[in-house]
């Protein structure tokens, strides 16, 4: 492949509906990307009511061009959570596994392997890729290093890297953000839809650390993969991966379709990212193997 | 043999955890159904200094144990990492060669190394691979033969025993010693402090990662150099696991994941065995002999309170408080109000 690909990832928060459509909208008509996830992955009792705008948001997309994706939940719990996964997985419409269950369910069709699936390994991608995997999203903490070292053996399998977001560190029984407000997860208020990017998590002598997100923890830091064209294809890079945040995510997709172009270098990336209204510091530690908060620039 | 206790017994087996050979002996001699163990590098989840097995003390201390009437559960079962499989590959034939009668493992390579090199060697799904519904517990059955799935702490008791009729693998849940708040095997919450993967290398919040610096009259437990937790003059000053530290949030200071408690769930043994749960797990690989000793033999009174129909409920707390020094205790999410 000799072109680098985007997409934008699935939405961590819980927007409203009204959101969620204006955001695919915009996505559809501006954004700058060949690939969307769609679909709830982090909460089930967010589903009945985003269900509702799917099919509608999904269309959008879709008549826009792009290939839509839909992601599974990352840690079914429930029997809604369970029909959920087996449903989408039953589809013939191209999905991303966030759970084993999925690809079981997939039965031998293609799908996305998540970044909640534990593939560290070339040896584990190779046994998921015989199961129907066709693109792979590292799990966040995997060093380029060992990216590399997987692309390497399997080069028909699309490399696609988690580049711009708040990580994704941790999933969790417990939702944090009912916690947080002295509720239970059960009788939850949907509180988390106060918090567009996350709640802000920050240690006792105020350093920003993390952010919750319902049952989900996130880095307070900004990850931004800003390696050049070049590098990216020497490594074996297919694809970047943008998570969406309360931002203009236009605007940063256009930077990265400035940099995969090779229209840009690393540096004015990294500068017309500094320039955007960013919900934390940039960081990409992870890369190069280091603690995932840091930013090596510095 | 390995799962029939219960097929002839609706036994809960105790699984009791050995971090080293003298720990195994402990273990054995208090009564452990079975005892877990590990090699001593980073194909196991407790790869702390001083720990763990070389493999001529794996092959002997099988030996002890069988000789004690116990089975040994070998864990590999962190995540290899790309390009070095083989230290994987290489750790379960020693587990296979040792005669021990099961591996513990998550990654999909480790499984399907075991599964196709060892056919006859019995398969336990490690808690790091997250399994928590009959799809995911049934793709490892059916994809690599998994005989036993050992449950994320995140499941209430209803949802263990709903599980439970839904699958045809035994089930194992932990039930004393520390507790992860996070589904085990997907957390980079210690990565992304330290850059060392607890996934990859079998260390969260490692210690050479944490500094107790002084400021004042307050004493910070660093991780990484984030601050994780404070104490004051007079406060026990705790170790800086990521999860159980004090954050703000919301303007708020709070143990915002979960407080520095530690799992007992023993007031639950009776529940857990009528919700089909096949073994019980004590974790504390970490645990020197004489906590494992007291702490298998207060488990083992519980067990066999139950077979025999009564309770040692009062018994068995008075055994174990000992142990959790008036440390803090939860039942975890197996009661539904922890959420």
């Amino acid at each position: 492949m000799s072109k680098i690909e985007l997409s934008i990832g699935p939405n961590f928060f819980n927007w409203s509906n009204e959101k969620l459509v204006d955001f695919y909208a915009r996505i559809a008509d501006e954004a700058p990307v060949e690939r969307v996830y769609i679909g709830e992955v982090i909460c089930g009792k967010r589903m009945p009511f985003n269900d509702k705008v799917w099919p509608e948001i999904y269309d959008r997309l879709s008549n826009a061009g792009k290939t839509v994706v839909f992601s599974t939940i990352a840690l079914p719990v429930t029997v809604r959570d369970r029909k959920s996964i087996n449903a989408l997985s039953a589809d013939s419409e191209l999905v991303e596994a966030n759970d084993i269950a999925s690809v079981h369910k997939r039965s031998g069709q293609p799908f996305v392997g998540g970044p909640f699936l534990n593939i560290y390994n070339e040896q584990t991608a190779k046994v998921l890729m015989n199961l129907g995997m066709e693109t792979f999203c590292p799990p966040v903490e995997l060093p380029l290093t060992s990216v590399e070292a997987i692309a390497q053996a399997l080069p028909d399998l699309t490399i696609e890297l988690f580049a711009f977001g708040r990580l994704p560190l941790a999933v969790s029984g417990r939702c944090y953000h009912a916690r947080a407000h002295k509720l239970h997860k059960d009788n939850c208020q949907f509180i988390c839809d106060r918090d567009l990017d996350g709640m802000d998590v920050t240690t006792l002598d105020d350093q920003k650390f993390l952010s919750a997100n319902g049952i989900q923890t996130l880095s307070h830091s900004v990850q931004a993969i800003t390696l050049g064209r070049d590098e990216l294809l020497t490594k074996g890079i297919g694809r970047l991966r943008l998570s969406p945040h309360n931002i203009d995510m236009i605007a940063i997709a256009e930077i990265y379709r400035d940099l995969v172009a090779g229209n840009i270098e690393s540096a004015e990336a990294e500068a017309r990212l500094q320039a955007q209204p960013l919900p934390g510091a940039l960081a990409n530690g992870y890369v190069t193997g280091k603690p995932g908060h840091l930013w090596q620039a510095d | 043999m390995l799962g029939q206790r219960n097929d002839n017994n609706p036994s809960l087996e105790l699984v009791c955890p050995a971090g080293t050979p003298a720990a195994l002996k402990a273990a054995a001699e208090a009564g452990a159904h079975s005892i877990y163990c590990g090699l001593r590098n980073e194909t196991n989840a407790r790869n702390f200094p001083g720990l763990n097995f070389s493999e001529k003390e794996l092959n002997a201390g099988v030996r002890l144990a069988h000789r004690h009437g116990s089975h040994v559960l070998v864990a590999v079962n962190t995540f290899a990492r790309a390009g070095d499989t083989h230290i994987w590959k290489r750790a379960v034939d020693a587990v296979a060669a040792s005669g021990a009668d099961a591996i513990i493992a998550a990654d999909i390579a480790v499984l399907d190394y075991a599964k196709e090199k060892h056919p006859d060697l019995r398969l336990h799904l490690s808690v790091q691979a997250a399994a928590a519904t009959p799809e995911s517990i049934s793709f490892y059955q059916d994809t690599f033969g998994v005989q036993r799935v050992v449950l994320p702490r995140v499941m209430s008791v209803e949802e263990i025993a709903k599980l439970n009729k839904e699958i045809t693998v035994e089930t194992e849940v932990f039930v004393f010693g520390g507790l992860c708040v996070m589904t085990e095997g997907r957390c980079a919450l210690s990565s992304y402090a330290t850059g060392k993967s607890p996934n990859l290398t079998g260390v969260c919040s490692p210690p050479g990662d944490v500094s107790y610096d002084e400021e004042g009259s307050n004493l910070y437990a660093r991780l990484g150099g984030f601050t994780i937790d404070g104490f004051g003059e007079g406060e026990t000053a705790g170790y800086p696991t990521l999860c159980k530290g004090r954050f703000k949030a919301e303007g708020e200071t709070s143990y915002l994941f979960e407080d520095p408690v530690s799992l007992n769930a023993a007031s639950l043994l009776p529940r857990l065995k009528k919700a089909g749960v096949t073994a019980c797990k004590i974790e504390g690989r970490q645990r020197g002999k004489a906590y494992i000793s007291q702490v298998v033999k207060a488990f083992r009174t519980a067990v066999d309170a139950l077979d025999a129909g009564g309770n040692a409920e009062e018994e068995v707390s008075a055994m174990l408080s000992a142990m959790t020094e008036g440390g803090r205790e939860t039942t975890g999410a197996y009661k539904k109000i922890w959420r």
